[in-house]
């Protein structure tokens, strides 16, 4: 069983919003609502920097952790989905994330955020898969007509990618040997430590060059 | 609230709220997912049209149980030419999957292929014909629109001549859209026919072709991936082309090859770059200059190359000495060590390709400037080899194609030029009488002169008269999918505007055109539909053609480009002479007759063998073409390159598979290969212009030759190959004067058939120039801008003289040395220049009105470095104004401050409009149409400059002053 994962190859992305924009299109997002965004460091100054990110869907997410009425759930390929129905809008995920993945329709003081809404890993959501009911609350099931997330999908230099982790690593491997340096792939190890101890190249591992 | 550009969230300030209190519709969890789209405007606007057209434009996401279709079309924003892939229901776009099989894009897009599905429910676009009546927008009929245009037309014609109107077509046209556009307006009589090529890549193509022979990109993107050094200026494509990045970046990791990058601005690109060269704005020949000076220093030229392929390189060795490294950082503010470096890297790491956009082209000097670059690449003999070459990335989906197609001022299309002789050509294709179509035109000087380029048709309307090299000043402009905001002068522009008699937008955004002035009446706003309303080809920067399908009917009651040029045609009253061979359904030509007559037609440039069959068979085959060489290894195309890059010579029957690579000398003609173009004779001052020993893989001639005519096929005994058919048609075309006729003439295409067949290229073998003797230059040397920061260097590098040329008079030096006697540079500190947002694309009009677009960029913002910023006390996301030296003219704008640029320097994207010297215009849009965002226009600011070949403008570099607000 394949263990769904995001990379991104900070390398490789150049902030063109691709992602973003193939996200939107696809689940129909709102205005105001960013299931995902392109993050840029060190911005106009040399060692500029970007990552595009979402929720990582983590081995171990501290949002289903802090959860109080207990809306998410992982798959069988380690996506990390919720339930509308359930979520209540505290907001308690969005602090508890490491990635400021979860989104919300409204914004104020107490209370009262609307339905918490994030990346789904183009998995849809606790509806049969791709019934209207399902697209409504959380966009198209793109998973279960056998493909992968449309901004990996789409990413205009091959930054963004999603799938199995292992042949993300391999991928990103082979890409670092070759050109001789990679910056790591930033939240691996927030988002799936556990898996990667003792393997010098993996991604997210610091030491592996960096330029 | 800025979108502060490193953030990459949305904020949810002032646009939010302004987007949602129109509809009461709060971006709440009720219908949170559910037609989300329906930004405020939209629903008022629309609850006005019938019913079927409300479904339409609200449908988003999959409609259960419909059954779905699959459509190929390629992206309608920049050259790169990405595959769209679109899922069909009912007639409605509602899934976008990538294009895999793309061997260009790879399944890829940036933000804006990402969001094109959009388009076509389009909230925010024209929805029926509109006339601007006492300064308030009506909708009309077509009936009504186009027979009121076009009375209007034909009084004009008698009043004033067919010169006074301006044809302003579009690089957003297909081919067959643009053939059509230019043909039209050789019809009604006129040159006074232009498009976005003047403002983006003129320059580029004038200087390209007057060196090698033809004006377009040599290599490809793709071949990037061959590159062992990478060199870019004025070019931000991580921006504007982002796509190709995934070829420069796989060329980068792959080679391990350096990567450099020379602008004024740490750009995106920069970011990625192994090498980042600042220089001042306007100082690009310099630097080039100072890098050939240490490649002629060290011994590092190609020596044997430029023997035998390249004329005039000792001219260039005597200017390139004054370019010491001292001399080059005085003026430019580089170091000379850092320029020995790019040297050393080019020289080692061969071949290199050089890679330029409009940072280099939007000048005064912009065909001096490619000249230059040209010159470099011949020097390292990098020109006509796999991973070298001039990789010049073009800006709209279609302005090569636009450009191929004579949509300019000078030429007919493919390059003909507007002599007797290219007359003659076209009325022979056309089958209309010479006389007749000279009859067209106020005269035969006119039929044979330049028009008004697209940078100066407002100073074509306010001139006086007798200041027009034509019976009157232009009194209407016709414009087709243009932005009115891309063009510098804009205070003037907006003057020109208003004088206009008759003003026409074809387009599917009202565009700035149509919001800026004080107009009351006398326009009007014609529905164009997008090319994924339409089918029909388009060219890439790479020169392949892709067939676009149509994926969905026009929308609303917008049209497409062939049924309007139809329409007018017919109104005008030459509709039966100009379809004369062209099918026409209804009122809709049919876009593969358009490309037939192309293919009988345009020999020059060898668009002759990518009929629609071939075409569509390598959409349908895409995936059997290498992601790298681009030839098909496998499948009915086998052999062949993908899109037929031209030239394609020939008859689409002699299959041939197109050009990769431009000037290759290790493949047959027939394979790809090809020789540098014999376009300037054979000899100059007792020097030879032909090759030297150098000659294309199999050739029977191993040494240069000149360019195929009859003449020289009799002298070689070739005639003997020519058939009886190809013999009857060249005799009728040259009657008692055989010998003349040419590869380019001879409409039997047999001359081309036998220069191939003896592995020759029609166009003969010759050098490329290093220097042009027909340039006012002839060898590139450095001039001031002419708003310059350095007052101090105008006397040793000032611009050219006062000239007239384009029917118009062109200052230069006069205004620049007004500009040092009345101390501009002093009161506008800081040197202004422009560029794109990815975004964004254009005068930006339709992507502004793009909702997943217009929420990445939400203001109209300037770039200043942080040292300024403070010196001003201007803190970042800050109102300020600046100033612009010409028309009292300013702009209210948000302070970015980043030390993405130098100090002393202000950078402004220039896809913003909407407000005007502080005021919004959104009410001046016809209702329901304004883009969701507006903002300043760059160029409200920006300044008088043009390149003395094109008339390009100086876009790029200006001065300006800035203070808070």
């Amino acid at each position: 069983m394949a263990r769904m994962k995001f990379l991104c190859d900070a390398e490789r992305c150049i902030e063109c919003n691709a992602c973003v924009t193939a996200c939107k299109n696809e689940h129909e997002v709102p205005w105001g609502i960013n299931r995902r965004r392109v993050v840029t460091i060190r911005d106009g100054e040399p060692g500029e920097r970007s990552i595009s990110m979402a929720c990582m869907h983590c081995t171990d997410p501290p949002c289903a952790a802090v959860c109080p009425v207990d809306c998410f759930y992982q798959t069988a390929e380690g996506v990390v989905l919720h339930n509308k129905d359930l979520c209540i809008g505290c907001g308690y995920c969005f602090y508890a994330c490491p990635f400021g993945a979860p989104q919300f329709p409204q914004t104020t003081n107490f209370g009262g955020r609307g339905k918490m809404d994030k990346c789904t890993f183009c998995a849809g959501g606790p509806e049969a898969d791709g019934s209207p009911e399902e697209f409504q609350k959380y966009g198209r099931n793109r998973l279960a007509e056998g493909k992968l997330p449309l901004c990996a999908e789409m990413c205009s230099t091959r930054a963004l990618m999603a799938g199995d982790g292992d042949v993300l690593a391999d991928i990103y491997k082979e890409r670092v040997v070759r050109r001789g340096y990679g910056s790591g792939a930033h939240g691996w190890a927030t988002a799936y430590a556990s898996r990667n101890r003792g393997d010098a190249l993996a991604p997210g591992r610091v030491g592996t060059g960096g330029s | 609230m800025l979108t502060k550009r490193s953030s990459g969230t949305a904020p949810r300030g002032h646009l939010a709220r302004s987007l949602t209190a129109g509809t009461g519709k709060g971006v709440s969890r009720r219908g949170f997912l559910h037609g989300s789209g329906l930004a405020a405007g939209g629903m008022a606007a629309l609850s006005a049209l019938p019913a079927a057209m409300i479904r339409r434009a609200e449908a988003a996401g999959p409609i259960p149980g419909a059954e779905t279709v699959t459509r190929k079309n390629i992206c309608t924003h920049c050259s790169v030419g990405c595959t769209v892939i679109a899922e069909i229901q009912n007639g409605v776009w509602t899934g976008q999957e990538p294009g895999w099989e793309s061997p260009i894009s790879q399944g890829t897009h940036c933000a804006k292929g990402a969001s094109v599905r959009e388009l076509t429910t389009g909230e925010r676009r024209v929805k029926y014909p509109l006339k601007l009546v006492d300064g308030e927008w009506k909708r009309i009929s077509w009936d009504v629109a186009i027979e009121e245009i076009g009375n209007k037309l034909l009084e004009i014609r008698r009043t004033s001549g067919p010169d006074s109107v301006f044809w302003l077509g579009s690089a957003k046209f297909s081919n067959e859209g643009s053939y059509l556009f230019r043909k039209l307006a050789a019809f009604w009589g006129t040159n006074n026919v232009d498009h976005q090529a003047r403002i983006c890549h003129s320059t580029t193509v004038a200087g390209v072709a007057n060196t090698w022979g033809y004006g377009a990109m040599t290599n490809s993107y793709n071949d990037i991936q061959n590159s062992k050094c990478l060199v870019l200026i004025g070019g931000n494509p991580a921006e504007a082309h982002p796509v190709s990045m995934q070829h420069m970046l796989r060329g980068k990791e792959r080679n391990r090859a350096p990567f450099i990058v020379i602008d004024p601005r740490f750009t995106r690109t920069a970011a990625h770059a192994t090498e980042y060269v600042r220089i001042r704005p306007g100082t690009d020949i310099p630097v080039v200059w100072g890098i050939l000076w240490h490649v002629f220093e060290q011994g590092w030229e190609d020596k044997e190359y430029i023997r035998q392929r390249v004329y005039g390189m000792d001219q260039v060795r005597a200017e390139v000495k004054k370019w010491t490294p001292q001399e080059v950082e005085r003026v430019s503010g580089v170091p000379g060590e850092q320029l020995k470096r790019v040297a050393e890297a080019m020289a080692k790491n061969r071949p290199s390709t050089l890679i330029w956009c409009m940072g280099a082209t939007q000048k005064s000097v912009g065909t001096a400037n490619v000249r230059a670059f040209s010159i470099l690449q011949l020097a390292l003999g990098n020109i006509g080899i796999e991973g070298g070459g001039a990789n010049i990335y073009r800006g709209h989906c279609n302005v090569q194609g636009a450009t191929d197609f004579g949509l300019d001022v000078s030429t007919l299309p493919s390059y003909y030029g507007l002599a007797e002789g290219a007359w003659k050509h076209f009325c022979r294709v056309w089958e209309v009488d010479y006389e007749w179509m000279k009859s067209r035109f106020a005269s035969k000087a006119l039929m044979e002169a330049k028009g008004i380029p697209t940078t100066r048709w407002f100073d074509a309307v306010l001139a006086k008269k007798e200041d027009v090299e034509q019976p009157d000043t232009l009194k209407a402009m016709l414009c087709f999918g243009h932005g009115g905001n891309t063009v510098t002068r804009m205070p003037e522009m907006v003057k020109g505007l208003e004088k206009l008699e008759l003003l026409v937008i074809a387009d599917p955004h009202p565009t700035t055109f149509a919001s800026i002035s004080g107009r009351k009446n006398g326009s009007y706003i014609l529905p164009g539909c997008t090319q994924f309303e339409t089918d029909g080809s388009r060219t890439c920067s790479n020169r392949s053609m892709q067939w676009g399908e149509k994926l969905v009917e026009p929308i609303f009651e917008s049209k497409d480009d062939y049924t309007i040029i139809y329409l007018l045609a017919k109104k005008l009253g030459f509709a039966d002479e100009m379809f004369k061979h062209i099918t026409v359904e209804g009122t809709r030509p049919v876009p593969e007759d358009i490309l037939r007559e192309i293919n009988r037609s345009c020999l020059s440039t060898g668009y002759t063998g990518q009929s629609p069959e071939r075409l569509k068979l390598h959409m349908k085959h895409q995936a059997d073409f290498d992601k790298i060489t681009m030839r098909a290894e496998s499948g009915p195309c086998k052999g062949e390159y993908y899109g037929l890059p031209w030239p394609c010579w020939g008859h689409p029957e002699l299959k041939h598979p197109g050009s990769a690579i431009l000037y290759d000398t290790s493949k047959h003609v027939m394979e790809g290969g090809g020789v540098f173009r014999a376009r300037f004779g054979v000899e100059r001052e007792g020097v030879s212009l032909l090759a030297e020993g150098s000659y294309s893989k199999g050739s029977e001639i191993q040494d240069g030759y000149p360019e195929f005519t009859m003449a020289v096929l009799r002298k070689l005994g070739w005639d003997k190959d020519l058939t009886a058919e190809e013999m009857r048609v060249i005799q009728a075309i040259g009657g008692d004067k055989i010998d003349e006729v040419s590869w380019q003439t001879d409409l039997s295409m047999g001359i081309i058939r036998v220069a191939l067949k003896h592995g020759c290229s029609p166009h003969g073998n010759a050098k490329a120039r290093a220097a042009a003797w027909n340039l006012p230059d002839p060898v590139p040397v450095h001039r001031e801008p002419i708003y310059t920061p350095r007052k101090d260097l105008v006397s040793q590098y000032p611009a050219i003289n006062d000239r007239r040329d384009f029917r118009l008079p062109q200052l230069a030096k006069s205004v620049q040395a007004g500009a040092v006697d009345k101390d501009v540079a002093g009161k506008f500190p800081f040197v202004l220049t422009s560029g794109r947002l990815v975004e964004y694309e254009g005068g930006g009009e339709e992507t502004r009105s793009n909702r997943w677009l217009a929420e990445l960029q939400q203001s109209m913002f300037a770039e200043i470095n942080s040292k300024d910023a403070e010196r001003l006390g201007i803190r970042n996301d800050a109102w300020v104004w600046v100033y612009g030296p010409e028309n009292n003219a300013k702009v209210k704008v948000r302070a970015l401050v980043t030390n993405r640029v130098g100090p002393g320097t202000v950078f402004m994207p220039f896809h913003f409009s909407g407000y005007w010297q502080g005021e919004s215009r959104r009410a001046a849009y016809p209702p329901g149409t304004d883009p969701i965002v507006l903002g300043e226009s760059a160029n409200t600011v920006t300044t008088y400059g043009y390149d003395p070949v094109t008339f390009m403008q100086e876009a790029k570099v200006t001065l300006c002053r800035v203070e808070p607000a």
